[in-house]
This record gives structure tokens, sequence and C-alpha cells, in this order.
């Protein structure tokens, strides 16, 4: 979480109930012990400087054991003014562009960024903005590059790939906050509901919402886990979400790995069930993305600082369980994902009918946070390497800082006249194995099944 | 006799629909009972999947559906919740643009190659493998390179709207009676003036038929290009209640398309009447 303190040595690096005990999670305690936004801001700062200076867990922990919060604050305040970064942050001037158009994808994935439209975050930061409905990830890609949208809904690759020049022209794009963790499933259709066990899914077919996104490099590390070559044994497709239901119900495939609310849509309609939720997959994955143009953050930047306060303000909100209802309310009718309220609440609250008669209570099923970790980047890009989507050498950490912007700090940084730190890292655990940002090629070189040389 | 075989005919009409009605309701009932759910459950489950209601609506729920689009077809709840009267007048209005620039195109070049039998041949193979090409091929080369959303949908409509003219044009031109130039020929009319008097009236049904065509090619690729851009119009309104797996909306609208279809045609087919002659 980054909204959490930094600065606490005693904070619990899972999310299992929080560190003083009295919420039932860290995000509920948070918000109870931060409250404004103001204060949230300034723990965002706080957190994007702290974690880039001691980017592993354990020595931020033994730093703050050893010298106290206070200390550590005022040791760390003399090499980076955090005042004056938070400052530099808090007070920009007056947005250069105040209406802007931003695109998304009727997914729950995007949820900060629709919900700050009817509960109001884009006008209380000063920005008229047009939340635009667009038909598919190709179409949000190629509208952005056109400046047609001032800013986008993505899928977390897509950023990197439009970077890095896969699938596309190369334009510097960035990726300055995570929108959503978790929040993905594998549905399978009825009939399939006595084979549970992956090794027995040999032929099938499966869909992915687009060849560089979460849920490609996530189904394809679930198969071939269980010894299943993705690109010989299965067929994997590129359907469109709002396309994958009626798909299921035709007997066109067999199963998806996809965003909500389709999963719960195909357990609504009686065509589907939830075989695994993506967080018992990875927990905490990163999915989609709120990502403008690199031209976007340098030209317009208090527009830039604007909306990005907008996001992480609605983020803060909707990672409080008890909104939850209000938001799906909110993001249901047909302005926006055009969902039966039900189906955009049992997503978001995480109470939820599985499609095979059970009523499962998952709180975490979604869950967001906005921090762009660059190891995320990094497993992405070797998982793009895995499967033969990018060739060569790739330079994996540099990427990961131009796109993942973990660094508005490492920006503000710069302008104070300070090298920024190498990254902000962490390390994950992905079906039982340890990711380790550092050795990104000897990742790639532990798995039997890749396409990579 | 003659008005005998209109009411027959409509008579006929009528029994037509009425039967494709009965047999639409009858093939969507017949719902199985409701299977046995905990009651917890079935209240996070959609009516197909608890009461085991067909997905297909029928025809009194269209006919609601349909009511109610029509009580209120001009609302505006957003940019992307608006009535279907404003999503109606959107896609006409990209489609008139598009089919506009196209006449303007089509008529002056299809002139051009009837008069010249040697433009006519030469352009003919570009003619011939660039009109049989779907708009939907067209669509991410115009988005693309146009670089804006709108104006690749009119450039598409334009595209595939103008061979069907270029070719009626050209024909149109090209069969002008002989002895109807050689008149104009006789009476030492300059060729502008025989191109305006004498060709253009004589081309002018078979152009007209280039264009009636051209117009329903227009409004076939519309709710295409729609889906694919988004945003407003009829095609993307089909599009978000797909989305949506809304049947009923999606066949409310197909029907809507049907009629702003037919009164297009028509008013192409009363131009045509217009211009018509007997030999």
């Amino acid at each position: 979480m980054s909204f959490d303190n930094p600065l606490d040595a005693e904070r619990p690096l899972h999310a299992n109930g929080c560190n003083c005990g009295q919420h039932l999670t860290q995000a509920d305690h948070d918000l109870a012990t931060t409250g404004s936004s103001d204060a949230r801001l300034s723990r965002v700062v706080e957190s994007a400087v702290v974690r880039a200076v001691f980017p592993d867990d354990t020595t931020r922990r033994t730093f703050l054991r050893a010298v106290g919060a206070a200390t550590a604050l005022a040791a760390i305040s003399q090499f980076f003014p955090l005042g004056r970064a938070m400052e530099a942050f808090a007070q920009t001037g007056a947005p250069e562009k105040k209406d802007i158009k931003v695109g998304f994808i009727p997914i729950t994935c995007a949820t900060p960024i629709i919900m700050a439209h009817p509960m109001g975050y884009y006008r209380k930061h000063g920005l008229n903005v047009e939340v635009v409905k667009t038909a598919g990830w190709a179409v949000i890609r190629d509208k952005t590059l056109n400046k047609e949208y001032d800013a986008a809904h993505m899928l977390s690759p897509m950023p990197l790939a439009i970077t890095l020049g896969v699938g596309s022209s190369s334009v510097p794009f960035t990726m300055p906050a995570v929108e959503n963790i978790n929040g993905q499933a594998i549905t399978l259709a009825i009939k399939h509901k006595d084979r549970r066990d992956a090794k027995d899914w040999k032929g099938f077919k499966f869909a992915v919402p687009f060849d560089y996104s979460m849920h490609n490099y996530l189904l394809r590390y679930y198969l071939a886990e269980h010894g299943l070559d993705p690109d010989t044994d299965i067929q994997i497709r590129a359907i469109p979400p709002p396309e994958m239901v009626a798909n299921l119900r035709a007997d066109n495939i067999d199963g998806f790995l996809a965003p909500d609310p389709v999963n719960q849509r195909a357990v609504y309609d009686g065509v589907g069930f939830i075989h695994v939720l993506s967080k018992e997959i990875w927990d905490r994955h990163p999915c989609c993305a709120f990502a403008a143009s690199r031209e976007f953050v340098t030209q317009t930047p208090n527009t830039y600082a604007a909306l990005l306060k907008a996001i992480i303000d609605a983020t803060a909100f909707a990672t409080k369980p008890e909104n939850r209802k209000q938001i799906a309310e909110a993001i249901a009718p047909a302005n926006y994902l055009n969902q039966p309220t039900t189906v955009v609440e049992q997503v978001l609250t995480g109470t939820f009918a599985d499609g095979l008669g059970n009523v499962r209570n998952v709180p975490d099923r979604i869950d967001f946070d906005p921090f762009p970790w660059q190891s995320f980047a990094i497993w992405i890009m070797t998982q793009m390497k895995r499967w033969g989507q990018i060739k060569g050498e790739v330079d994996y950490a540099s990427v990961a800082q131009q796109v993942f912007l973990a660094t508005d700090t490492a920006k503000l940084m710069k302008e104070v006249g300070l090298a920024p730190p190498d990254t902000t890292s962490k390390t994950f655990v992905v079906m039982g194995k340890t990711f380790d940002p550092a050795k990104p090629e000897d990742y790639i070189k532990s798995f039997a099944i890749k396409r990579a040389a | 006799m003659q008005i005998g075989l209109t009411l027959r005919a409509g008579l006929v009409s009528l029994l037509l629909f009425g039967a494709l009605l009965a047999v639409w309701h009858i093939a969507i009932g017949g719902s199985e009972p409701a299977v046995k759910m905990d009651p917890e459950y079935a209240k996070l489950m959609g009516a197909t999947a608890t009461q085991g209601k067909s997905a297909m609506p029928g025809p009194a729920d269209v006919a609601a559906k349909i009511w109610q689009h029509l009580r209120d077809p001009f609302y505006d709840r957003g940019t992307n919740d608006k009535g279907i009267g404003i999503q109606l007048a959107f896609s006409i209005a990209r489609v008139l643009t598009g089919y506009l620039i196209a006449v303007a195109v089509a008529i002056p070049i299809g002139f051009l190659i009837g008069m010249s039998p040697l433009m006519s041949r030469a352009l003919d193979p570009f003619i011939q493998i660039m009109k049989p090409i779907s708009p939907l091929a067209w669509m991410p080369l115009a988005l693309y390179t146009i670089k804006d959303s709108g104006i690749s949908a009119i450039f598409v409509i334009f595209i595939c709207s103008v061979w069907p003219m270029l070719i009626n044009t050209a024909f149109g031109v090209a069969t002008v009676r002989r002895e109807w130039l050689n008149v104009a020929k006789t009476l030492e009319m300059s060729p502008a003036r025989t191109a305006w008097r004498v060709i253009m009236p004589a081309a002018a049904p078979t152009i007209l038929t280039g264009m009636r065509i051209s117009i329903g090619i227009a409004w076939l690729v519309i709710v295409a290009a729609e889906m694919l851009v988004g945003g407003t119009g009829i095609g993307y309104f089909v599009w978000n209640e797909w989305n949506n797996l809304s049947i009923t909306n999606v066949i409310t609208a197909i029907l809507f398309i049907g009629v702003v279809g037919m009164l297009l045609d028509q008013l192409m087919a009363r131009l045509q009447r217009m211009v018509a002659y007997a030999d």
C-alpha cells in the first residue's frame, strides 16, 4: 500500500488486519488515521521517497528501528527536501488545460478513472474531464496516440509495449499510476465444471482481452505451471471483454482469463463459473493502469498533476471496503459500465456467486493501489520476452523507470537538483515462485516452458 | 383491380407479420421450472440462471423497449449515454457528410470516365480492386493515417459509397444515345452546354440509381464503423448494449436502423422518379 506510513517500522507487509489491531484492514486504519486528502497526498509523496531511498523492506525496517521515525524523517529531509516536494506537488499552478478527455474500457479495473467523474473528484481538482467509453484496446491505444484522448485507461503492459515499439509505433509513454490490483479471474464454461485440474485442459480455447495484457501473461503462466504449453497445447485468442460472455455462451471458447465484470456477468447469466481468481495466482498483481504520453506529462505538467491527484484521491476512496457499494451504484449505469448493479457490487465487495452454487467472500477480490512498482514492469517485460513478444537485450531497469513513474518523486527530485535513486522495486511471489527484479534474465531461464532462446 | 391488389398485399403483409410475432413468442416461451437454489445465492444471479428464462426477449419486451425509446428519444445523461434520437442524428449526419463528399467526387470523375474511353479502360482495374473492400478493413488504416476517429468514420463512408456512383455515372454518360449527341453537334452546341443540357438529363436516371445504391451502402457501413470507433451514433449504441448483453435493446436498434435505412432509400427513389423519362 502506498497510503500507509512508510516511516513505521512495525507496518505489516501483508494485508491481514492492521498494525494497531483496531481496524479490519490496513486500508481502514490508514484512512482513519490519515483522514484528509492533503494528508494522504503527503503520505504518498513520503512513501515514494522513503521507498526510493530504501527499496528493500528489510533495510527500511532495520533503519527505522535503529533511529526512530522522527530521526529518519529528519535525516531524509536533510538530503531530500520532503516539504518542498510535497509543496511542489500539492501547490502546482492552475491547470494549463481544463477540458480534457480520458478514454476508458467498460470494466471494473477502470473504477478510479470512472468514479472520479460521477463522484466529483476531477471537478474538485479544477478539471473538466470527459470520460469516453471506447470499444477496444487497439482503439484506445490509437486514440491516445492520436491525441484525441489526453490520457487513458490502459492495460499495464501497454505503455511498456508502446514505449518499446512492440505492436505499434514507438512513442514514449508513461504510466504514473496503477489503477487496480487483483480483480481478474479464470472463468470456464459450465460444462467443464468437473474438469477443475488445468492438466486436463489440453485442446481448450481460451480468450484474453489483448496480447499485451496481464491476462495473457497470467493465463500463460498458470497453464505453463500446470505443464501445458500455451502456444501448442492450447489456443489463446484476443477477444474484447464485452464479446467474451457471448462467445462463451455460443461455445466458441472454453473459458477466458478476463477482467471483471465479465467473469461475474458470465456467472450472472448462468453460462460460466469462476475457476480461480487472479489473486490466487499472484496476490496483489497489477492489472490496468492510468497512462499518458510523455508529451502530455511534460507539456502540461499542472494538468497532469491535477489529473493524477484526482485519480489518487479516487483510488484512496475506493480502497475503503465500506465505500464499495456506493461506488458500484455510481459506475454501473449506462453512461459508464452499463451492467446490472448487483454484478458490479459482487465484484467490488467480494461477496459473490461463483457459478457453482456457492457464495464466496473474498474482500480483496479487487483492490486499488496506485503505486507503480517498477518491479511490476520488469516482471511484465520478462514475460514479454519469455513468450517471444520482444527479442534480444532488454534494459529492464531503465525502461521500467522511464515508463512506470514511481516517481513524480523522481521528477521532483531532479527539479530540486538531486539524482533520484535507482528503482522502487520489491520482490513478490507468483504461484509460489519468488521473483527477484534484480535478476530478470535468470528468472526467464528458470522456466521450462518458454519461447525465448 | 389495382386497389384490390394493394389491399390484398397489405393484408398478406399483416398476416405474415402476425405469424412472425406468434412464432417468435412461442419460440422463446416454455421456460423450464426454476432450478432449486439457495435464496442467498439466487439473489446474486440473473433471471436467465434462476428462472430458466430465455436470454432472447419476446415481442412484448421489444415493443415496450421501443415505446420507452420513442417516449424520450433525445435525453442526454452524459458522454456515453444519449437517447436513440441523438444517436441516430449523429449517424445520419456522418453518413450524409461522407456521402455528399462522395457525390462531389464521383459524379465529375464519372463524367470524365464516361466521356473518355481511354480513361475508362485505364481506371477500370483500380475501381475493380477498390470496390469490394470491406469498410472494416479500411478502418485501422484510416485511424492510423488520419489520426482522428470522427474523420476516419466519414472517410470510410466516403470510400465505400463512392464506387457505385462512379461506375453508374460513367456507364450512364457512356451510353447516352449517339443520335442525341449528333443532334447537339448539328446545332453547334458547346461541349459544356452539351454536357449540361444533353448528357446530364440523359444520364440522370442511371446516376440516381448509383446514388441510391450508394446511400444504402453508406448506411450499412456506418453501423460497423461506429461499433469500432465508438463514442456516438447508432453503431455505438448497438455495441454499448451488446456490452450489457441487452438483446432487447439490440433488436430495438436493429429495427430503428432498418426504418431509417428504408426512409433514406425512399428519399432517393423519389428523386429518381423526378428525373425519369420515357424514351
